[in-house]
This record gives structure tokens, sequence and C-alpha cells, in this order.
């Protein structure tokens, strides 16, 4: 039986960040390629942040999901040939981001030359701009601590890189 | 093709990324403030994975698996400079490392993105974005203690003059330097050092610190060729004690 693209791609749909459980890895922008010949199946990954200690874990779950669909023959490819940045977030990955209480990295390319880009994130509760930096480094690699001064409360942000 | 160059030179990368990660590492718990604490942590965990995925590269060109290169060497088959496994010490210190070790890195991957070794162009990328983010840390920190209070600005000074010989390290040149600028691979250590100092005066400028003349400093150079202090042989036990006992540990 021929998979197609499109067939995998809903798959790893129900694939999720071990980190953010609402957000699946092609939302996330982390799946850069497949490959299909006959009965065997190539997926090409890259990591968000390098150091990303979920990478073995989701390299593994898409194993496993390409498993129980019956894929005869499924590898993970790990590259930085089209290295991740948070502008390959989708669209669907970022309401997604927002209703988890995480704030979307700003959208388009940004070019991180300050921190300024960092100050005044909308906070994910009350979308109020009234937000502070608190620390360019978080709880993990890719999020950063802010806080609302209207909801009186810290709230994460999705790091841009 | 012969890779002994393009070898060597992911190798000291890979080297001082490990050994300055781990040394982050130790900040954690100990930090003068939480974020502080935070913020060495995040840039450990990076520094250790840019480590390890050059040490994958290294590893598809025929070297050992990343944890055995990692954790079964001695001092003397390392290539970091000695600068990134000095003690901590004090935050001082700890900060002027962070700052004049990152601002090189962050410059070292900014010019390995345009390598003809395409693997490492397209780590370097990303590697690049990451450190954006190690480099705004150092210089926001700087700038702050550098320009607070008299004796602010009087510890970061004398870690300034402290550090300096070793940051010169580690821009020693390798062997292979002209063999990696003719292939393409890494435009050189000099050219690298001369992007730094710029941009080292860019951010000291804006303190109240003073730049001791680079030229009056003598670089504490050997690192790279395995000459290291007493300090990282320790260190190296520390790491591996891990890894020695189960092999199949994760860390
Ligand atoms: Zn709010």
């Amino acid at each position: 039986m021929p998979y197609t693209e499109k067939q995998i791609l809903e798959w790893l749909d129900g694939v999720k960040d071990p980190e953010i459980p609402v957000l699946s890895l092609v939302d996330l922008g982390v799946i850069t390629g497949i490959d299909i010949k006959e009965e065997s199946v190539v997926i090409e990954m890259t990591p968000t942040f390098v150091g990303c200690p979920a990478l073995d874990m989701m390299k593994s779950d898409v194993l496993t999901v390409l498993k129980e669909k019956g894929v005869k023959h499924a590898e993970v490819e790990i590259n930085f040939k089209k290295s991740w940045s948070s502008d390959k977030i989708t669209e669907k990955g970022r309401r997604a981001l927002k209703q988890f209480g995480l704030a979307p990295p700003p959208a388009g390319k940004v070019l991180l030359e300050d921190l300024d880009i960092l100050e005044h994130v909308p906070c994910p509760r009350c979308s109020s701009t009234n937000t502070e930096l608190k620390n360019p480094f978080g709880p993990t690699l890719c999020r950063s601590i802010h806080y609302c001064n209207e909801c009186r409360e810290a709230f994460e942000q999705f790091k841009p890189v | 093709m012969n890779n002994v160059a393009l070898k060597e030179l992911l190798y000291k990368m890979a080297d001082d990324q490990l050994i300055l990660g781990h040394r982050n590492s130790e900040w954690t718990g100990m930090g003068p403030l939480l974020e502080e604490d935070i913020a060495f942590s995040s840039m450990a965990q990076d520094k250790i994975g840019q480590s390890h995925a050059l040490y994958q590269l290294l590893h598809q060109l025929g070297e050992q698996e990343p944890d055995t290169v990692a954790f079964t060497r001695n001092a003397n088959q390392f290539h970091n400079c000695v600068l990134v496994e000095l003690p901590n010490g004090e935050y001082d210190f700890s900060l002027i490392r962070h700052f004049l070790y990152d601002t090189a890195e962050a410059l070292r991957f900014d010019m390995l993105t345009r390598s003809s070794y395409k693997p490492l162009a397209e780590l370097a990328v990303k590697i690049r974005a990451e450190l954006r983010y190690h480099t705004l840390h150092a210089n926001t920190w700087v700038k702050q203690l550098g320009s607070a209070t008299e004796e602010s600005i009087s510890r970061l000074q004398h870690a300034l003059e402290q550090a300096l010989p070793y940051a010169l390290g580690i821009f020693e040149p390798s062997p292979h330097e002209q063999e990696l600028i003719t292939r393409g691979i890494f435009e050189g250590e000099h050219v690298l050092q001369e992007k730094w100092i710029i941009q080292v005066e860019l951010v000291v400028n804006q303190t109240q610190l003073s730049l001791p003349d680079q030229k009056q400093i003598k670089p504490v150079y050997g690192g790279r060729m395995g000459k290291h202090s007493e300090h990282l042989q320790p260190l190296l036990d520390e790491m591996s004690e891990v890894f020695r006992i189960d092999p199949t540990a994760e860390w």
C-alpha cells in the first residue's frame, strides 16, 4: 500500500510536543521533510533548540505513530538543513499556544538585536501590552518569562528565535 | 579528502561549548539571583546541546559516538581554550568570561554560516540564533553592572583584567589555519579576533570600565594543543562520573 504525504501529515498532526501538549509537531514546524519510497517512510525533523531535551521523545513518538498506522519501514532523520525558527509555527499552532496560556512568538521574521522585542509582549490572558520582560531564560529553553501589569501575574512566551 | 583541519576546528568548538556549559551548570542553585540561576542553567543546556551537535558532525566524519568523545577523553585530549575551564570564581568573573567568550562565539558561528562545509554552515545558522540570547544576556548585565556602583565597577574591572589574557587564548592559531582559510571552511582566528575586539569595545565603551590594551597582554595559549590548567581534569572526572558508572544513562 503506498502512502501519501497528506496522509502522513495527518497522522503526525496527532503527535504533540511533549512540553506543550496542545501543539502538534506539524504546527510546531519541526517536520521538515517526508520522503516516501514504496513501503518505507523517512521523516526529516529539526529541533527547536539544539539542546532541546524533548527531541528524543518526539522522535520516538513519530516512530510509534507510523508503526501503529502500519508503516513497514519508518525512519526519522534529524538534521539542520531547514533550520527551525519561531516563524515556522503555523497559525493554528499560534492559536493553540495562546489557548494554552503561552504567548505565541511575534509573527514574521524576527531580527533579535535588542531585548526590546521581548518587552511589551501581549499577555495571553487579557491581551494587554502593559507587560514587562522578567527573564529571557525561562523554565525550558523555548520560553521567556514576563509579567502582566494588568492581571498582576506572570506569564510565559514561546521565545522568538 | 583529508579532514584533519576540519576535525580540529570542530573539536575545539565542541570542547569549548561542553566545558563552559558544564561550568555554567555549576551556577544552578548558586546564582546571586534566582533569575541568574535560571539564565546560567539555561545557557548551560544550550551549550551542552550545541557541543553534542558538533560531536555528531565529528561522528559523521568517522570519530566515535558523541558520548564516548565527551566522557572518555583525558584533559590532554581536549582542545578547549583555558578560559572556559577556569573555575567560576565570583559572579563578576563568570559574567565577564561569559561576555568575552560568547561575544567571540556569536561572531565565530556567524562566520561559519558561510562555511564551505555545508553541514557546519547549516548548524551554524541555528546556533547563531540561539547565541543571540546569550550575548544579549551578557551585554545587558555588563552594561548594567559596569555603570552601577563604585564597587560593582571595580569588581568587574578586576575581573576583566584577570580574564583578558585567557580570552585572547580563544584565538590561539591552529597549525591548519591556512588550510581552513584556503578551503573556505573558516575565515580564521585572526579575522575572528579583529571582529571580536570591535564588538567588545562597543559594549565596554557604554560602561565605566576600561579595556586594557590587548597588544600589551600576553595571551594564554596551549589549550588548543591539549595543554591545560590543573582545573580541567577534576572537571572532566566529575562530568564523566555518571557515564563511567553507567554508559547507557541519559545525561
Ligand atoms: Zn494580562
